[in-house]
């Protein structure tokens, strides 16, 4: 990990989201400084999706959230994008009536420099040679694992200052798993900021610089990412140790 | 055999009307899992403008290509307006809420639109202005092929023609297919949704204001609620094709038009309007998916 750490680009204080009656973001407050992987790690139901959608502008949010000194509260989903934040969703949620190459171009839907966009597509076929080879497929038919690695190439598409991946390891056998590990890593040291949220908290570690534990809607727990591996509190509780 | 022919031809003839006006449906279902009842009725409204744009510009009696363009422009951006209108004010507001309230909805702006045209427009029929002449072009196998028949084709081919280049061929198409999978999803991707819908819904009353100048050219009487069955028989295409299928669209509308005409033809006129029902009930019962419908997959 040779990027530069710069200033903080992305700051979220005291973030509360409600579903109804239920209170699933009860106060989260973090920060990402540019060229980080700042990983998020919690339980089931912790509200770490809920805290991506709310960067997204997907649900309602109160409290506040500055990308690069702007405030995203009340902002549409589409602006947020064109504001310089892209996500790859839980569940991976690639588009299966297009094809690979189309949900690529869907990733670039706010950008209109053309040719920027084709090296961008050169680029995420690099990273994931199995995507050159399924161009034309319908991602539909791919296996979940190419959907995932098309679902984080879809979002790095936008070119964003911050990339959010929401547990690009669901559902995934252990090689896909540290090969998906190994790209964010790669993209990082590119120069992209990552905001990674996982339940597999042992590989979101190792690769952050920094985390944050979140239980029940709160921040509980933050630090280097190798501290909190070898925090014995954090051990217990998320590494099954 | 001869007659035969004649029918086949009528049949697809219709059908392809029944194919304009079913795409409405079934895209607008595609991308908000509604039936937009209010459609019919903007049909008619659509075969109405053309009416008085007709007669403002002089062109009640002097059917041509010109006149057949001039009609055409006006019911395609009254529909489209109208259209824009009605998702503006009365769907949009409700994007959030039960899919049961947005049907409500529609179901009254389509009484409304109804109501509205009786009185603004009168309840008693008007004769639709003179689009073409109805001339013998050529005659194959003793089969008379008119101007209307090959306009209707003609215009319903070009139609669909330029639906697939947009939604396969452009941004917004695409964008239109992300948004009718996953609404959410194309939003991340920084898709202004409302835009997508909105121009999903100027696509479809385009069509249906095509749709609405070639029935007032083929059974030239027009009335606020002419829409009705017309538009009842177009939905159970759309429905029969698989609704939310563009493919089915069209080939629920030629099934029905086929049908229609075989019906009156070989059987009686008195189950012309009962078919539609027939086939939406078995359709229903059989294959609810319908013909070209996906019976949903998804992977997790
Ligand atoms: N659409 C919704 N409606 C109501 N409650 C919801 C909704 N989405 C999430 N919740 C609730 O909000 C809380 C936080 O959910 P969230 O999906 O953010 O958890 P998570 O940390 O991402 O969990 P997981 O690791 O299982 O994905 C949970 O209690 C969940 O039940
Ligand atoms: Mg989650």
């Amino acid at each position: 990990m040779n990027t530069q750490i710069g200033e903080t680009i992305l700051k979220v204080d005291n973030l509360e989201v409600s579903y109804g009656s239920i209170k699933a973001l009860k106060g989260i407050s973090f920060e990402v400084k540019q060229g980080e992987i700042v990983s998020l790690i919690g339980a089931n139901g912790a509200g770490k999706t809920t805290t991506l959608r709310a960067l997204s502008g997907i649900v309602d949010a109160t409290g506040s959230i500055q990308l690069g000194g702007i405030n995203l509260i009340g902002k549409k989903p589409f602006e947020i994008v064109k504001m310089g934040l892209a996500q790859s969703p839980e569940g991976r949620g690639v588009f299966p009536n297009l094809t690979v190459f189309e949900n690529l171009e869907m990733g670039a839907y706010t950008r209109s420099d053309k040719a920027g966009i084709a090296a961008d597509i050169e680029m995420c076929f690099g990273l994931f040679p199995r995507l050159k080879e399924r161009a034309n497929q319908l991602s539909g038919t791919m296996s979940g694992g190419e959907q995932q690695m098309l679902a984080i190439s879809r979002a790095l598409m936008a070119k964003p200052k911050v990339l959010l991946l929401d547990e690009p390891s669901l559902g995934l056998a252990p090689r896909i798993v540290s090969q998906i590990f190994e790209i964010v890593e790669k993209v990082n040291s590119q120069g992209v900021t990552v905001l990674l949220v996982e339940q597999n908290a042992r590989m979101a570690l190792k690769v952050a610089h920094r985390a944050y534990v979140i239980e029940t809607g709160k921040v509980t727990m933050t630090g280097r990412g190798l501290d909190l591996l070898n925090d014995d509190q954090v051990r217990r509780s998320y590494l099954g140790v | 055999m001869q007659d035969f022919l004649q029918h086949l031809l009528n049949g697809i003839s219709l059908g392809s009307i029944y194919a304009l006006i079913a795409l409405g449906y079934t895209m607008v279902y595609g991308i908000l899992q509604l039936i937009n009842f209010a459609h019919s009725d903007v049909y008619m409204v659509g075969a109405f403008a053309a009416y008085y744009v007709a007669s403002l510009v002089g062109l009640q009696d002097s059917p041509g290509f010109s006149t057949l363009l001039v009609l055409l422009a006006a019911s395609m951006v009254a529909c489209s307006l109208l259209a824009l209108a009605i998702e503006r004010l009365a769907y949009r507001p409700l994007r959030k809420a039960p899919k049961l309230n947005i049907l409500i909805t529609a179901i009254g702006v389509s009484l409304f639109l109804q109501y509205f045209g009786q009185a603004v427009f009168g309840a008693e029929p008007k004769k639709f202005p003179a689009v073409l002449e109805n001339k013998v072009l050529v005659s194959v196998a003793g089969v008379d092929v008119k101007t209307f028949d090959i306009a209707v084709l003609f215009i319903t081919v070009v139609m669909m023609l330029v639906l697939n280049f947009i939604i396969f061929k452009t941004k917004l198409g695409k964008a239109m297919r992300a948004v009718s999978t996953n609404m959410k999803v194309a939003s991340m991707m920084g898709v202004n949704t409302d835009r997508i819908i909105a121009f999903t819904f100027i696509v479809g009353s385009s069509l249906a204001g095509v749709g609405s100048v070639l029935v007032g050219m083929k059974y030239p009487s027009i009335d606020p609620l002419m829409g009705t069955l017309f538009g009842l028989k177009a939905f159970v295409a759309a429905v029969l094709g698989g609704i939310g299928s563009i493919p089915g669209a069209v080939l629920g509308g030629i099934i029905m038009g086929l049908s229609e005409e075989m019906v009156v033809a070989y059987l009686s006129s008195t189950y012309r309007d009962a078919l539609a029902f027939g086939i939406l009930i078995v359709i229903l019962v059989f294959k609810p998916s319908g013909l070209l419908g996906k019976s949903q997959i998804e992977k997790v």
